[in-house]
């Protein structure tokens, strides 16, 4: 909580408090980049997989509907405060709290993409005589690509922006800053924050670009920007 | 009543008055306001990007830019000029409200397919007729739909509030996390209360949209 | 019912911006009151521009169109299509109101009240093969063919004088398609209106209408007549290829035994009913290789014979 009243002057400040002090902040961004990271790999290990699998095999609907419907209703700061309590404070706590944080959409989203193909596709592919693996490797990723993406786009984005909330569980990062203003006074919080909406806006757009990058030719579609309607917001 | 339980239920009956019960209360009207306004202001801004084709794109930009703006930084942003009032969070929440709202109410009003419209048009209804009984009718699905997930994820980044102010399901949670042995019940009873609200809306919503849906039941 | 309206076509021409063949060429046509008229043609003949432009859907650049008597352009857009039946080939059912609401749209849009509403759906229901019950049902809940026959109850709800059909049977399957034109033609002489129905299928356009006209690329009119003018007498070589190299044959199917003098007996083929088109007893003098049929009546009473060698007399 604030205790400080501000006004338009604050702004100046913080971007002086950003230019004065750009190696502190690079080494907290690091730090919530590290953070972040690891839990998007995590999710992605686990939730992924699980989403492709359980979308090729058309079963467990249920799972992915649940796991939109909890992953929307399940605050962050619960999720990371309930990790607290449980594995106490530091890394391993915030980034299995992020890790699951994550792991929603992209669970989501793996199993609607997989799940979603045309099935008139997969047919005909089963008809020429594919392998399951190969009707999955050769027909459903590749047309799922646009969901997969969107899923690691929202998740990866979701996990980045959570990170500074982080930090009143020992995360580390920008958030050390944002959350502590006796020390850094508002312009240090505006300012740390600034950062993390840079860092935000940085991941989506390159994730953004990389799809665009990845997606077969056929596939480009002109508006991706907001997946509706499972989407994680902070 | 120490941090070694994990779960004392004698607590929450304590403190239902003096913590809980006034944190849920003060969580739903933060949602109940961020909610109304955002929907006015989305269907109205659905409605000229409905109408004027061409105001899609900047919306769609700037409802893309905002989603990326984590709730903590746009609350922090808004202090400067709102300051550290109710307000500021208000604003937050409308944002993200408008964000989920306009690109589905659009989609709604969209949704009419073409024959339909033509039938109408060629049946003699004025422009006016056509949009409030065939158009916006058939916009109600996504409209609901988009309430439901609005109404979600309002009250989760309301938790957040907390940052701000001493408001909400998040104060609890906050004020225990300060704590160099954080109280266990305090943080579950709060979030779990946070979760619950949220769930319970979701199935509201879903009745609502199931009500007012007759014409797909029975499919 | 009220009664049916006329409709002129007085030169009526349509170009589109960069494209060289006209829409509708210095089209000029008359349908009496009454007249079940078929617009057909290939696609880029016009025939559904022709259509949509008599409820104002489609504007054309020269000439005018008169409803008994009265151009189009009297009246505002609006009401004079409230006063205009019309069917589209995907129906265009308001997914979100009952059958019985979507019946009852126009007279809502008319004040109608609500008595007289109800009156009216039941009985347009049972008009076009639908049962009363059938008014609390979905669109969503019917098949193709029953939801083409809550368009057409729809179309005639406020009883308008002229029903326009815009290939209304074209996405239904061959059987369902029979039946509703069979329908359609009952309806007809039931209600007499005005029809006018585009169709690029020239049987569907033989078997429903009084006249047909023709229309070519470049929305020129080819042909203007009834059926059988136009297959025994097509006016020229694209008339004569349109309506197929089998023309006399299906010339034949237009008349039964009951139209042709008949000859005395005794007949040595089969014994036919006097309502047999004359191709089925000419298809039945084939397979059994007889030179004649006999013709009875509904008791079986010996009419007559009909001989094979008198059927291109008969045309």
């Amino acid at each position: 909580m604030l205790a400080d009243t501000a006004n338009l002057h604050t702004f100046v400040e913080a971007f002086r408090f950003i230019g004065d002090n750009p190696g502190f902040l690079a080494t907290k961004a690091l730090e919530q980049v590290e953070l972040s990271g690891a839990a998007i790999g995590v999710a992605l290990l686990v939730a992924m997989p699980l989403g492709i699998t359980l979308g090729h095999l058309h079963r467990g609907s249920g799972v992915a509907i649940a796991a939109s419907i909890f992953g929307r209703a399940l605050p962050s700061l619960v999720l990371i405060a309930a990790f607290l309590t449980v594995l106490g404070i530091g890394f391993w706590n915030n980034m299995v709290a992020l890790a699951v944080l994550g792991s929603g959409p992209l669970l989501t989203n793996s199993f609607d993409g997989v799940d979603g193909v045309d099935g008139d596709a997969v047919d005909a592919a089963r008809g020429m005589g594919m392998t399951g693996l190969q009707i999955l490797r050769k027909i459903e990723l590749p047309l799922a690509l646009p969901l997969l993406f969107t899923g690691i786009r929202v998740a990866t984005v979701t996990v980045v922006a959570t990170a500074p909330i982080a930090a009143i569980a020992g995360g580390g990062g920008l958030g050390d800053i944002i959350v502590n203003q006796a020390s850094y006074r508002l312009s240090g919080v505006l300012g740390a924050s600034f950062c993390v909406m840079a860092l935000s806006a940085l991941v989506f757009l390159a994730l953004f670009a990389l799809q665009a990058a990845v997606t077969p030719r056929g596939l480009r579609r002109t508006r991706v920007l907001i997946d509706q309607p499972r989407k994680e917001l902070l | 009543m120490q941090g070694d339980h994990t779960f004392c239920p004698d607590w929450v009956r304590q403190h239902w008055g003096d913590t809980l019960g006034p944190a849920l209360v003060q969580h739903i009207e933060l949602t109940a306001i961020a909610i109304a306004i955002g929907f006015a202001l989305s269907f109205t801004l659905a409605l000229l990007a409905h109408r004027f084709r061409w105001l899609e794109q900047p919306i769609g930009v700037i409802s893309a830019v905002i989603y990326t703006i984590p709730s903590i930084a746009l609350f922090l942003l808004l202090v400067p000029f709102t300051g550290i009032t109710r307000t500021t969070v208000e604003i937050a929440l409308v944002g993200y409200t408008l964000v989920i709202l306009v690109p589905n109410f659009v989609a709604g009003l969209r949704s009419a397919p073409a024959d339909v419209l033509e039938a109408a048009r060629g049946m003699g209804l004025t422009g006016r007729q056509i949009f409030m009984r065939v158009e916006l009718p058939l916009a109600v699905p996504a409209i609901v739909g988009g309430l439901r997930i609005a109404v979600v994820s309002t009250i989760t980044i309301a938790t957040i509030a907390a940052f701000l102010l001493p408001q909400g399901l998040g104060y609890p949670i906050f004020l225990a996390l300060k704590d160099p042995t954080p109280f266990k019940t305090e943080i579950y009873s709060a979030g779990a209360l946070a979760v619950a609200l949220a769930l319970v809306c979701d199935a509201l919503l879903v009745g609502l949209r199931r009500a007012l849906i007759p014409w797909a039941r029975q499919t | 019912m009220s009664e049916a309206a006329e409709i002129i076509f007085d030169h009526v021409t349509k170009r589109y911006a960069g494209r060289e063949a006209a829409a509708l060429d210095d089209l000029t046509l008359e349908i009496p009151a009454g007249t079940f008229c078929i617009l057909v043609g290939p696609s880029g003949g016009g025939k559904t521009t022709a259509l949509k432009m008599i409820n104002r859907l489609i504007p054309f650049d020269s000439g005018e169109i008169r409803i008994d008597g009265r151009s189009i352009d009297a009246l505002p857009a609006v009401e004079l299509r409230r006063g205009i039946g019309y069917v589209i080939q995907q129906i265009g059912l308001f997914p979100h109101m009952t059958v019985g609401e979507n019946i009852g749209t126009v007279p809502r849009l008319l004040g109608w009240p609500k008595q007289k509403i109800r009156a009216r759906t039941v009985e347009l229901l049972e008009l076009v093969g639908l049962e009363a019950s059938d008014a609390r049902r979905y669109p969503s809940q019917l098949s193709g063919g029953q939801r083409q026959r809550v368009g057409l109850a729809r179309a005639l709800a406020a009883d308008p004088p002229v029903l326009l059909m815009d290939e209304p049977f074209g996405a239904l399957d061959p059987i369902t398609r029979l039946r509703l034109q069979t329908e359609l033609r009952r309806l007809h002489r039931e209600v007499e209106k005005t029809i006018i129905f585009v169709t690029h299928d020239v049987d569907e356009a033989i078997t429903l209408g009084d006249r047909i006209a023709i229309l070519r690329q470049g929305g020129v009119l080819a042909q203007y007549d009834t059926p059988d003018a136009i297959l025994g007498h097509p006016a020229d070589d694209f008339v004569k290829e349109f309506v197929g190299e089998d023309r006399a044959l299906r010339r034949l199917a237009l008349r039964t035994l009951a139209d042709v003098p008949l000859q005395p007996g005794p007949g040595s083929g089969a014994r036919l009913p006097a309502h047999t088109s004359l191709r089925n007893a000419v298809s039945q003098m084939l397979e059994t290789n007889d030179e004649d049929v006999v013709v009875v009546d509904d008791a079986g009473n010996e009419l007559g014979v009909f001989r094979l060698r008198d059927a291109g007399a008969a045309l």
